[in-house]
């Protein structure tokens, strides 16, 4: 008698509570082995690099907001970068400080959402809640600022679009001092819990060599041990004047990845308290007026003011021919921007250099001859967000 | 060629001579135009001593439409030990759009490839698998050719005529004297 191996493929997702989104996985299975996996993307694709060719730069803010939507202002951030390292426009002082306060608090608030959904993807449901009360504490503060919890539309070419309200420091110190509680708190469930590291050591390893061939960028390249964070390597926004550490891993394992996002939520309180103490004064955007619109009083008094406003919010702004690239640290990595411009008041190309696409490509990588329980776990713990996969 | 070159912008210079078509560092981007049949010679270079280009940031591409050669695909490589990027571009003709694929140098090229296949029809010689991968299979055309023109998808009912988008921002074209 002939013993026949067979292999089942199944199709998990697009509709899957685990998947972040809509991600389909075509998976081949040997029992519960996982013989190979193909990811098939594109359910969220909506077409905003097309669409943006179309607008001009300002009305663009409105739109990078959407890609990546847990980390609103790292995407706006990354794409002004651009346009202005484009324009060659300098930005004040205090206009990079108040971004570098909201960029790693949205990081805190990013980090939160991946903590609270990997928590219910191990059937950990009360973490959730936890995650969710402390990150509506930052979507309340970001409201404050930019009067949206999400979708901000806050950072403006050159700057900012107004200056932090008067109580937005007495809002966020109380948080700040209360947050390492609450972190020591889910470490204390967590970290050290038998089931949750059962779930999570050794499991979706991705050595340090395929890291790099992948092109993998963010905690999950730093959980393979390769410390790279674009805010050391090539700083931008001022984060070379900030004191930092940037924490990896050893095994490259889920559990790693785990570690390195925790402490990434302790660093960026480092940087916000760190900001707020030595903010500078100075307007919070810059006073070109071919760039950022001419303020409110001026436009009663001259001519010159109207002109410029007119122009701006009638064509926008006109960028020498050429082409850039710009990127920052966002909470999933390397969120570029490449931007070719004719002259003209439109882009020709902008194009999204998305963490998660590198991220999500490696997972098939990751999770090859594991078991079909561990792919919940390895696509939790790149923490992807569909929106920035399919752009 | 302008300016002064970076080392690596040497290094190719020497190594390619008439193949390495133009450098450029516009805003400190330095870049590299080569000629298609080497590009994947390059990458290979460059990834090996004293370079270290191990990473492929990103590939993708823009359609130069009008102009000839039509297409442009850019490859973001980054040098983690000299924290270094550099731009790699490729000019392809609009008659015969046809790369040499860079999964054999890069593992991560793959999704990035089948991207712009997808998005601008742009093929990869030897790539293992080029299929669409954003748009659905049965999907006719290349959406981000500029030719393509950006419209509303059709709709069952009457009476409804599809509203231009590229319509609601006039492009202004550069030269004119601002106030």
């Amino acid at each position: 008698m002939s013993l026949v191996r067979e292999t089942l493929t199944i199709n998990m997702g697009p509709q899957h509570p685990s998947t972040h989104g809509v991600l389909r996985l075509v998976l081949e299975l040997e029992g519960e082995v996982i013989v190979s996996c193909q990811p098939v993307i594109g359910y969220l694709h909506t077409g905003i690099e097309k669409e943006m060719e179309n607008r001009t730069y300002h009305q663009n803010i409105t739109l990078v907001d959407r890609i990546e939507y847990l980390s609103s202002y790292h995407e706006e951030l990354a794409y002004c970068m651009a346009v202005e390292k484009l324009l060659g426009v300098e930005v004040p002082k205090r206009a990079q400080y108040i971004r570098v306060i909201l960029c790693e608090l949205n990081r805190i608030a990013s980090h939160l959402v991946w903590l609270g959904t990997t928590g219910i993807d191990l059937n950990v449901s009360s973490l959730l809640m936890y995650c969710f009360r402390d990150r509506e504490r930052i979507l309340e503060l970001f409201e404050m600022v930019s009067g949206q919890r999400m979708m901000p539309g806050y950072f403006r070419i050159g700057g900012v679009a107004e200056d932090l309200p008067e109580e937005f420091e007495h809002a966020v110190r109380p948080f700040l001092e209360e947050f390492p509680r609450r972190l020591d708190e889910y470490e204390a469930m967590l970290t050290d819990n038998l089931i949750w590291r059962r779930r999570h050591e050794g499991v979706a390893v991705l050595s340090r060599k395929d890291a790099l061939a992948y092109g993998v960028t963010g905690p999950t390249l730093r959980g393979s041990g390769i410390p790279y964070d674009v805010r050391k390597a090539f700083p931008y926004s001022s984060y070379d004047e900030f004191e930092f550490d940037v924490p990896t891993g050893e095994n490259g394992d889920a559990y790693d990845r785990y570690r390195v996002r925790m402490e990434e939520m302790r660093q960026s309180r480092r940087i916000v308290l760190q900001a707020l103490a030595c903010l500078p004064d100075g307007p919070v955007i810059t006073q070109d007026r071919k760039v950022a619109l001419p303020p409110r009083a001026e436009l009663v008094r001259s001519m010159e003011a109207v002109i410029h406003q007119f122009k701006l919010v009638s064509e926008g702004i006109h960028p020498p021919k050429g082409e850039v690239y710009a990127a920052v640290e966002s909470p999933r990595g390397e969120k570029g921007y490449y931007i070719v411009s004719d002259g003209s008041n439109r882009p020709v190309r902008v194009r999204v250099r998305a963490p998660s696409f590198s991220n999500l490509q490696a997972l098939p990588a990751m999770i090859r001859g594991g078991m079909l329980a561990d792919v919940v776990v390895a696509i939790a713990s790149i923490d992807i967000v569909l929106g920035d996969v399919d752009r | 060629m302008s300016g002064s070159l970076t080392p690596v912008q040497a290094f190719l210079a020497e190594r390619l001579g008439e193949q390495l078509r133009e450098t450029h560092a516009f805003r400190g981007d330095a870049t590299v135009v080569v000629d298609r049949e080497r590009v994947v010679d390059v990458l290979r270079w460059l990834q090996d001593d004293p370079w270290h280009f191990q990473v492929l940031v990103d590939l993708t591409a823009w359609d130069r439409c009008p102009l000839e050669p039509r297409f442009e695909v850019v490859y973001h490589l980054l040098s983690l030990s000299r924290r270094e990027r550099l731009r790699v571009k490729v000019r392809v003709p609009g008659q015969d759009p046809v790369v040499p694929s860079a999964v054999s140098v890069f593992a991560g090229a793959d999704w990035f490839e089948r991207e712009v296949w997808d998005l601008f029809g742009i093929r990869f010689a030897g790539h293992p698998n080029l299929v669409r991968i954003l748009m659905p299979d049965d999907w006719e055309g290349h959406p981000l050719r500029r030719d393509y023109p950006l419209t509303e998808e059709p709709v069952e009912f009457q009476g409804h005529v599809p509203k231009v988008p590229s319509e609601i921002v006039p492009r202004v074209k550069p030269g004119r004297v601002d106030p």
